[in-house]
């Protein structure tokens, strides 16, 4: 029997069906298919059972890797076992898959299909994940749609059971993974009915067991190996007829019927395209309104992809099809064509059919795929000599290997309502939309899609709502492209994004905007003003601030805006939309409590009385227009290919334009001013002590400080601001502290940090908050004044001091980091005290996106050029990664040094001699040696010989390089720690900096062994229950590796000191730096303070462990901070993740409190006895005393954020 | 036997101890110790309406906080079945002590809306509270509000509670009222069942370091009682409403103080958290002893015998008790009286 029909997204859809079937499922999370592993960790949390009545085991893993191995135990040992993964995540598991396969033993794997990493990392969905498994022996099956995933997620339970052959079931990576639709569920009636509980028996009869032992895994040689593996042909002879079996016995259920392969169209055709995917649906539209059209076309949807079933396939492909196009989703470089398209070949030649085929590729990464491509493919086929190996989708003006296709041909149905909403992440527009979705998906008949388009910031990021109603099933898996109705719920988008060219003639355009609807006008750019004369637009208008305001909902206009888009849409009868709105707020945030209802009822009954239509004027009359993405002083590249990505008009650009091998400039990211920030900080110069705390915190670099010549002021900005330096030997000099106003996010963490308070008025500090928008000019021209300032010289400068450390020049700039991250005032600190000579090798997570994500990345170089390189391999191997770059940098040092020796002659003993025997342990050494380098370059240059050119090459590699691999704690604790060990336990020159959030942040806030005892995350639903990994005493075992635990809001001279030491330590060098994170649960303007909190508690202690001090004879461990001055729960209650447990558990959370705060004691004493111990020197000259004794070393965290 | 017993708003104690609300009455494990220890009857905490409010928005902030901004995480934290936004954790608590301990409980409410405090009270008694004590605790910073217009909005949550509840209501008192006797007995008209006297507000202190405000919250000390002896002599006998005396009861000595000012009950709280449950009952033994020793068979014997009624120089609880306190090292009360 099957259900009323649900709303869901691809993801819970195969999900909900996983868990129902499985015993055992281990996790890991990875993009996009971390929700399936949340569901069913939280299932298991809430105690729903599978359809045999148990809760399933949900575990997390420490990687794939790891996720495929316990699976492969798990359904050795006769359990039925599942895992969700995607992209590098499924390659981890294709050596287990080869095993699970070859030992025939059921399994299940589901794939949100995601691009694998190549020249770049891509979240985004196409097949090459799952065709890279194609050997491994597991079945692929594809799901086309979200109704596909409940389905076929079914069917590979159900028919790998019955084949023995695991199952690899994927379907798009976001296309349909997050798309949202009106589906059928599986009741677990329906599934009992359908699995065969014979196989579950026999599987278990195979299963190992020491009551009826066998040995599986053995070791063969050349004599059997061969048979061996032939021996398990009939299985795969088999499988299909199996499959088909069980998509018969399922249509007889549910009424849903499927087929290996699907044949749709013109029975008569003589043009079909194959493939299989989301793209299905957007092949069905263009197919079948060609059809209607008389067109002889047809489509072939692939299910069963792997085993190719031949028969199968020839027998739903017309015998009247003359021309084939094969289209993947993938690309196989160096191929004869992609996967499906020579299987397809393949199948036709060993039948002996003809027909011409020719293979395509579409939709890398997402990338659009609409009707208009698959009719550009078809046509293709009318022509005599179509090209083949084409792509479609993209202008490929390198190979010319890309199909011309026309952008107006649209299959939408004039019935399907299609909506937009322009929102940011953090006005709540895309939970109101999943909210309308429901309400028109399950109270009305209408059928419902939604699609989330989200931009790569995570501070003041733009998402798109692509929303479709209409009472035919929706299966337009593009985006809206005409839309009935376009919603702009942040008005200074207006100037930034061209959202109407995708609003059809006649279309409601809803704008929320501080302006009446008599005034509003005037402020509409002219573009837009035109847009909506000339397409004949009503235009609506509300101040959705304004009631947000009243009715207490602060920044989040998500039911007001959705209360307006029921009210002018008339998609229901207003009282019926309203009614459905409260029942959905209800549904949503009843949870949350009486107040958060109570305000959420007010705003939606206090929205209609500001919603107006404006009258639209007959001209466009506006004094202002859009603003260009970028400014015009930026440079070329930046301008014509990163300034239309940051348009939204990346889909544009030709191949051409791209870099061949994914590298880019760097110093881009000050060219894309966002203006996030309603309110940035102003510098109160007669209060400021110049301590350089705000600069040293400021998570995007946009607080900065210089000392300079007071002459320059003589040019500067009439509002540029100077005071005398608190230097002592600076103070014939100016002081000025600047803003960036356009680069700030407005987090105010640099306000939080300030330690001078106003003595008549202690609100009043040296930094405060100003709203924006009337600074941004005067400001703006402050800024570029302000860094046409020269530097002062690093040489005149402390730099064991926070005070001077703000002087040096930040080469990480304006991220997209979150508002107030805690990582990167670490990557920016490190960046001023090495970035003229930093590699970094960077582990995949939140640092590598915010890091280098296009458009616009952060790390820059300074006056001379010199920055940071910077690259990302992948996530589990950064540490190895960033050692390979220390091998490479030493052995090029050593050869440039091995050149220099036999030039020596030429170049001069005394260059030789200065380069070859140079101290660089300072910064005076190392401007002397590069100006060494620079003089041996000029005498190279006139320099003729094959070893002078190679000298060349190499001789910058005689500077001193810093190598860092900085990387979270999932990379550190969990999928790294084997290369991270090793790293460490190989003596390299390596400092590793792992970005502790204590949670796998990028992904949504899952657990990792860094995760506190006691704190909620997602796969710790209950309140993690084992203690946090210690990471630096693992590292301090070693003797020979320099350790740090720093915070840097627990003590920031503490943290330079640490970054100091390690990178002078030759050898390894960790530092674990304490990183606030938005997955914490409170808001980050205090992240600082709970820094300090952490210190203070004794559950972050400041620790150094310094191997040089060894050979002085001193106790290398050094416990930085005082013995504990408050409770755990004085800190640890200042965050969500504890404090949700407290609400939801109780009992729960009293209990792990207790043990946390033993785990801290614990911690503390055995962290302060070893800091007792003497040395060995002293231990030597007086063994007798040598006892530890349990004093604590206070004291030390001198200048701390006290 | 010494008869400790009381009435207290219509309930019947065995004795005068009560404990008023605290982290000592928030659990039932405390709440048996205590019965153990001999006490008649427990406040407990205050539900605090506006803090349930600032709760609700503060988890509907942490939910909310970086969902729908990023691709890779819409959300950060699991979905939990409950976070016990509402009173339900207060009303089970109510529930539990009920079926665990035989001694009245009195449940605490202080509201922010008059909505509020009628649903509140209403769940209270639902939830088997013995008596709801109203916890008028405001901290009035409007500038525009007339000490009258305080008092009156005061009564008429009394009245508008005391309409909807059949259990006795308690109303637990500031003692910055310009005339607290006319206050209570504005009470006594909207038909409180008992006046408790004073509540002890929060204080926040200042950080000369940091230049910050921070809550800073003491246990009573003995000294507070005067206070409340005081104007305990001064109203009993001039209402119908019970009284209890709270802040500053310590010893056994601080409980005989309160009955004879006329306090039918003195509760306690700050003695019980620095010396432990077992306290409450030696201060009941104390209280016996000294009852014994002076030959009282009842606590109805000397209740209110000190109050203003029963002195012979109500003078000594007027203006003239400040007067004597700066002049008693010379002037005999005899000799300045007359």
């Amino acid at each position: 029997m099957t259900q009323k029909m649900v709303i869901l997204d691809g993801n819970e859809a195969a999900a909900s069906v996983a868990y129902r079937l499985s015993e055992v499922i281990a996790i890991y999370p990875i993009t996009p298919s971390s929700p399936m592993g949340e569901f069913a960790d939280q299932w298991m949390v809430e105690g729903q059972k599978n359809i045999w009545g148990a809760v399933p085991q949900v575990v997390e893993m420490q990687s794939e890797g790891g996720a495929a191995g316990a699976l492969h135990g798990a359904v050795q040992t006769g359990s039925l076992g599942t895992t969700f993964t995607a992209s590098q995540g499924l390659l981890l598991m294709i050596p287990n898959m080869y095993k699970i396969a070859g030992e025939l033993t059921p399994a299940v794997i589901h794939v949100a299909a995601r691009t694998v990493a190549t020249h770049a990392l891509s979240i985004f969905g196409d097949h090459s994940d799952a065709m890279a498994t194609r050997q491994t022996g597991f079945a692929l099956l594809a799901s086309n749609s979200v109704q596909e995933a409940i389905d076929l997620a079914f069917v590979a339970h159900a028919s790998t059971l019955e084949s023995r052959i695991p199952f690899l079931h994927f379907f798009d990576g976001f296309r349909t993974s997050h798309e949202v639709n009106k589906v059928f569920p599986l009741s677990d009636d329906d599934l009992r009915a359908m699995v065969d509980a014979a196989c579950v028996r026999q599987h278990r009869e195979r299963a190992l067991s020491p009551d009826r032992p066998v040995l599986r895994g053995s070791a063969q040689n050349p004599d059997v190996f061969f048979q061996a593996r032939e021996a398990i042909n009939p299985f795969y002879r088999a499988c299909p007829a199996i499959v088909q079996d069980v998509m018969d016995r399922f249509a007889k259920q549910t009424g849903r019927s499927y087929h290996l392969f699907d044949y749709f169209g013109a029975p008569d055709a003589e043009r079909v395209v194959v493939l299989m995917g989301s793209g299905v649906g957007a092949a069905e539209e263009a197919v079948e309104l060609l059809a209607a059209r008389g067109e002889k076309v047809g489509l072939l949807k692939v299910r069963l992809f792997r085993p190719f079933a031949c028969d199968a396939f020839l027998g739903v492909l017309p015998r009247t099809a003359k021309s084939i196009a094969v289209l993947d989703r993938t690309k196989e470089p160096g191929s004869i064509g992609e996967p499906l398209y020579e299987d397809v070949i393949t199948a036709l030649a060993e039948a002996g059919r003809g027909a011409k085929v020719i293979g395509g590729r579409y939709g890398l990464s997402s990338k659009e795929f609409t009707p208009a491509m698959v009719k550009a493919a078809l046509d293709e086929l009318k022509k005599n000599q179509p090209q083949n190996h084409f792509t479609v989708g993209i202008n490929d003006d390198v190979t010319h290997t890309s199909l011309e296709y026309d952008p107006s041909f649209s299959t939408e149905s004039p019935k399907t309502v299609r909506a937009l909403f322009y929102g940011l992440g953090s006005d709540g527009t895309v939970g109101a939309n999943k909210n309308s979705i429901k309400i028109i998906g399950q109270d009305t008949p209408n059928y419902a899609q939604g699609y989330f388009v989200y931009d790569s910031k995570k501070a003041g990021s733009v998402t798109v709502s692509h929303l479709r109603f209409g009472p035919e099933p929706i299966r337009s898996s593009y985006l809206i492209d005409r839309a009935n109705f376009v919603g702009c719920h942040q008005y200074p988008f207006l100037e930034r994004m061209d959202m109407l060219s995708r609003a059809e003639t006649g279309a409601t355009f809803l704008l929320n905007a501080p302006f009446g609807p008599d005034e509003v006008w005037d402020h509409v750019p002219k573009k837009v003003q035109q847009q909506i004369i000339d397409k004949k637009l009503r235009f609506f208008v509300i101040d959705g601030y304004s009631v947000a305001k009243d009715t207490g909902m602060g920044r989040r206009i998500n039911t007001i805006m959705q209360t307006c888009f029921f009210a002018i849409s008339g998609i229901l009868p207003r009282d019926e939309a309203i009614a459905a709105i409260k029942h959905a707020i209800e549904q949503t945030y009843g949870k949350r409590g009486e107040a958060v209802l109570q305000r959420n009822y007010a705003a939606v009954d206090q929205t209609l009385a500001h919603l107006h239509e404006v009258k639209v004027p007959a001209k466009a009359t506006a004094q202002f227009d859009v603003l260009p993405p970028v400014s015009d002083r930026a440079p070329e590249f930046v301008r014509n290919v990163l300034g239309k990505i940051v348009a939204g008009e990346g889909d544009e650009l030709p191949v051409s334009a791209m870099p061949k091998d994914g590298t880019f400039p760097t110093g881009t990211a000050q060219w894309e001013k966002r203006n996030i920030a309603l309110e940035i900080p102003v510098w109160d110069e007669v209060l400021c002590i110049q301590c350089g705390k705000c600069v040293m915190v400021c998570p995007h670099a946009v607080i900065r400080a210089k000392v300079y010549d007071g002459a320059l002021l003589a040019n500067a900005p009439a509002t540029f601001k100077s005071a005398k330096p608190r230097w002592r030997e600076l103070e014939s000099l100016k002081y000025t502290l600047q803003v960036a106003p356009e680069d700030c996010t407005g987090c105010a963490l640099c306000v939080e940090i300030c330690p001078a308070k106003s003595k008549s008025e202690v609100k009043h500090k040296a930094i405060n908050m100003v709203a924006q928008a009337p600074l941004r000019e005067p400001e703006s021209k402050n800024w570029e004044f302000f860094l046409g300032l020269p530097e002062l010289s690093r040489e005149r400068l402390s730099l064991s001091q926070v005070k001077d450390v703000q002087l040096l020049d930040p080469l990480f700039e304006f991220s997209g980091a979150c508002a107030g991250c805690g990582e990167t005032p670490y990557i920016k600190l490190l960046t001023q005290l090495f970035g003229d000579r930093l590699l970094i090798a960077n582990a995949t997570g939140c640092s590598s996106i915010y890091g280098g994500n296009l458009p616009t990345t952060p790390y820059t170089a300074n006056g001379q050029g010199r920055g940071p390189a910077w690259s990302n391999s992948l996530f589990e191997d950064n540490a190895e990664f960033g050692m390979g770059m220390r091998l490479a940098v030493n052995h090029q040092a050593e050869y440039a040094r091995f050149l220099v020796e036999r030039l020596s002659n030429q170049l001069g003993d005394q260059l030789a001699h200065g380069l070859l025997t140079a101290d660089q342990t300072k910064e005076s050494g190392v401007a002397a040696q590069r100006e060494r380098v620079a003089e041996l370059k000029r005498k190279l240059a006139g320099m003729k010989t094959s070893e002078a050119r190679d000298l060349l090459a190499v001789a910058d590699m005689l500077v001193r390089k810093s190598v860092w691999v900085i990387g979270g704690d999932g990379w550190a604790y969990d999928i790294g720690f084997g290369g991270l060990d090793h790293v460490l336990g190989s003596g390299a020159n390596v400092n590793l900096l792992v970005l502790d959030t204590e949670v796998y942040s990028n992904t949504g806030g899952q657990m990792s062994k860094a995760t506190p005892r006691g704190a909620v995350a997602k796969f710790a639903t209950g309140g993690k229950q084992n203690s946090k990994k210690d990471l630096a005493m693992e590292a301090i075992s070693y003797g020979s590796v320099y350790v740090a635990r720093v915070a840097m809001g627990g003590g920031d001279m503490h943290t330079l000191k640490a970054f100091r030491e390690a990178e002078a330590h030759n050898g390894p060098s960790l530092i674990v730096a304490y990183s606030h994170c938005i997955a914490h649960g409170y808001d980050m303007v205090y992240g600082m303070n709970q820094q300090k909190s952490a210190v203070l508690s004794g559950y972050w202690p400041l620790i150094r462990y310094n191997p040089a001090l060894r050979a002085e004879g001193k106790n290398p461990f050094q416990l930085d901070s005082r013995a504990p001055s408050m409770a755990l729960k004085q800190y640890a209650y200042q965050e969500a993740r504890y404090t949700m447990l407290v609400r939801s558990n109780p009992g729960a959370a009293a209990e792990l409190l207790r043990e946390a705060q033993d785990d801290v004691d614990r911690q503390w004493y055995v962290y302060s006895n070893r800091a007792a111990m003497p040395g060995r020197a002293k231990r030597e000259e007086g063994a007798a005393e040598a006892q530890p004794q349990p004093v604590v070393k206070t004291g030390a965290g001198e200048g701390d954020a006290e | 036997m010494i008869d400790l017993t009381t009435q207290f708003v219509g309930l019947k104690l065995k004795n005068q101890m009560v404990v008023s609300a605290s982290p000592l009455t928030e659990s039932v494990d405390h709440l048996r110790r205590l019965v153990e220890a001999g006490v008649a009857a427990a406040v407990r905490p205050s539900l605090f309406e506006e803090q349930l409010t600032l709760e609700s928005e503060a988890l509907d902030q942490d939910l909310a906080r970086g969902t729908d901004e990023f691709p890779e995480a819409i959300t950060y934290f699991p979905d939990l079945l409950t976070y016990n936004t509402g009173p339900a954790g207060y009303l089970e608590l109510i529930q539990r002590a009920k079926r665990s301990v035989a001694i009245p409980v009195i449940a605490s409410l202080n509201g922010s809306t008059s909505g509020g405090w009628i649903r509140y009270a209403k769940e209270m008694q639902q939830a088997g509270a013995d008596a709801i004590e109203l916890n008028l605790y405001a901290v009035e910073t409007d500038q525009g509000r007339s000490g009258q217009e305080v008092e009156e909005g005061f009564c008429e949550l009394v009245r508008l509670v005391k309409s909807s509840v059949h259990v006795p209501v308690i109303v637990k008192l500031s003692p910055f009222f310009s005339a607290i006797p006319h206050m209570a007995r504005r009470l006594d008209r909207v038909k409180a069942d008992g006046l408790v006297l004073f509540n002890r507000f929060y204080q926040p202190d200042f950080d000369i370091e940091t230049f910050e405000v921070v809550p800073r919250l003491q246990l009573s000390q003995p000294q507070e009682l005067l206070l409340r002896l005081h104007w305990t002599a001064i109203i009993h006998g001039h209402v119908k409403a019970s009284l209890a005396i709270t802040g500053g009861v310590h010893s056994a000595e601080d409980v005989l103080k309160s009955i004879m000012a006329g306090a039918d009950v003195a509760m306690m709280t700050s003695a019980l958290l620095e010396n432990g449950v077992g306290h409450a009952t030696r201060v009941l033994e104390e209280l016996s002893h000294w009852m014994e020793e002076h030959e009282y068979e009842s606590v109805r014997q000397m209740l209110g015998s000190m109050s203003h009624r029963a002195v012979p120089n109500p003078g000594a609880l007027e203006r003239g008790n400040y007067m004597r306190v700066l002049s008693s090292y010379t002037l005999r009360p005899r000799t300045w009286r007359s």
